[in-house]
């Protein structure tokens, strides 16, 4: 049996104007009913397949997305949605703005749209699952583990120590961001 | 332990999860349709479950998955207790325990809301137990004994003594099965004010047993309100199982229609009921016997 056939996804508002999370549970209503694929929309990470993250992520919640994201369980798909969790969309010159949802955690589906619209946030979460069952193959061989923030942090960034990076004018993130 | 036990008991054991899952697919889409949306396939639940077993085994500590299966066992333990016959009231008794130990699970992660889940979940035992409790008393009044067999091969449904005594079962069965309105402690709906509370610490495999007993519990509920209808007739096994689909139903129209409540609406509510419906018809049956 595949996983996809149960993904429960946890849904976080980062730096959010709110758009995004009204189609998020718009998703949800009858017109949508994402139900019908098994979708549940849980409050709680450690029952959480999809982590579905809406806005930027700021100096301030940083630290929350990336617990959120280590208190998940294995196999785990991560969605940006929205274009400001993409990469931080008008948000993104902001002084308190990291970037999109990518600068903390690794994500696997980025839907981009401003607002996004439910019928494209359905088809991200479609093609994250599929993305969820490859991860599940894996995991079943023994292949694969998801990294840790911490890891995807140093992996980024270089030394773990430093991992986050400061929230400061796009010119020095994309300095960083190449380092 | 009869030949007839032995077999329900294997039946009990291999079958429990799949009718169960079977049963809470149908609610799914029975509460869908009330929402006016096509709702999942019937076999959600056990997609859900065999997920949960698929998923990484994470664990706050290490005593949280051994007092899960322990909450399993119990659980399952107090079903085959029942099919196979035996006395009702050790039934309740492991029953109560199986809950203890999820309790203590809940409690060992030392989070915020898995204390506030167990802490609500006490008081849910609060209100219901001493229903069910006077349950096991009334069939012994009406029947002559706690033994399951013995009440099975009575000539009259047990309903008709104690009609009251449903009523209060029933009641116990929307705390009992954590459908709203007083789903204040863990709910069976994705979404609950705090954050799954009792089950909100376990992942994986480990919520994946908690889940399991919660099929197995689900089975030996809706055994005890066929309990209510069976007779020696073989034909009283068809009221039963109409019995419990009409009280499957109502349980689905009531987890819809009404909001969860605060935990002193639902002790007050649930002691009145026990007062009046289970009171009454105790004192009518011990004036009757």
């Amino acid at each position: 049996m595949k996983i996809s056939k149960s993904p429960w996804l946890l849904h976080y508002d980062g730096s959010s104007c709110n758009g995004c999370d009204i189609e998020v549970l718009a998703a949800t209503t009858p017109r949508f009913d994402v139900e019908r694929f098994g979708i549940i929309n849980t409050g709680n990470p450690r029952h959480a397949d999809i982590f579905l993250c809406t806005g930027g992520v700021n100096s301030q919640n940083q630290d929350v997305v990336r617990q959120i994201y280590d208190q998940m369980p294995d196999p785990k798909v991560v969605l940006a949605c929205g274009i400001c969790a993409c990469d931080g969309g008008i948000f993104k010159d902001c002084y308190n703005i990291l970037g999109g949802t990518d600068t903390v955690i690794p994500v696997d589906v980025y839907v981009p749209g401003c607002a996004v619209r439910p019928e494209a946030l359905i088809d991200g979460v479609v093609k994250a699952l599929k993305i969820l069952d490859e991860k599940a193959e894996k995991m079943k061989k023994g292949e694969y583990r998801s990294l840790t923030s911490d890891e995807y942090a140093e992996k980024l960034y270089g030394d773990p120590q430093e991992a986050v990076p400061e929230a400061s004018a796009s010119g020095d993130k994309e300095e960083k961001n190449a380092g | 332990m009869t030949v007839y036990g032995t077999v329900a008991v294997i039946i009990y054991l291999l079958c429990s999860p799949f009718i169960a899952c079977f049963m809470s697919g149908v609610d799914r889409v029975v509460t869908a349709r009330m929402q006016g949306r096509r709702g999942p396939s019937v076999l959600q639940p056990w997609y859900d479950l065999a997920k949960l077993f698929a998923k990484e085994s994470t664990s706050v500590n290490n005593i949280q998955k051994i007092l899960v299966m322990a909450h399993c066992f119990f659980a399952i333990f107090s079903g085959a207790v029942f099919f196979a016959g035996g006395d009702i009231l050790l039934v309740f008794f492991s029953l109560t325990m199986a809950e203890v130990f999820l309790i203590l699970a809940a409690y060992s992660v030392n989070a915020a809301y898995s204390g506030m889940g167990a802490q609500r979940e006490l008081l849910q035992m609060m209100a219901y137990e001493p229903m069910i409790l006077l349950t096991a008393v009334g069939f012994y009044l009406s029947v002559g004994s706690f033994r399951v067999e013995d009440i099975m091969s009575a000539s009259l449904p047990a309903v008709v003594k104690m009609p009251g005594f449903f009523i209060g079962f029933c009641f116990m069965l929307v705390i009992k099965l954590r459908k709203s309105p007083f789903d204040l402690s863990t709910s069976h709906h994705a979404h609950q004010e705090v954050i799954k509370g009792l089950t909100g610490d376990l992942s994986g495999p480990a919520y994946g047993f908690s889940e399991l007993a919660e099929l197995y519990e689900e089975v030996l509920m809706l055994g005890i309100v066929g309990l209510f209808f069976i007779t020696s007739d073989p034909r009283s096994f068809l009221a039963a199982a109409v019995a419990i689909v009409i009280v499957m139903f109502c349980m689905s129209l009531i987890d819809n229609i009404f909001p969860r409540v605060k935990w002193e609406t639902l002790l007050k509510a649930a002691w009145v009921v026990t007062f009046f419906a289970g009171g009454a018809n105790l004192v009518i049956l011990s004036f009757i016997s």
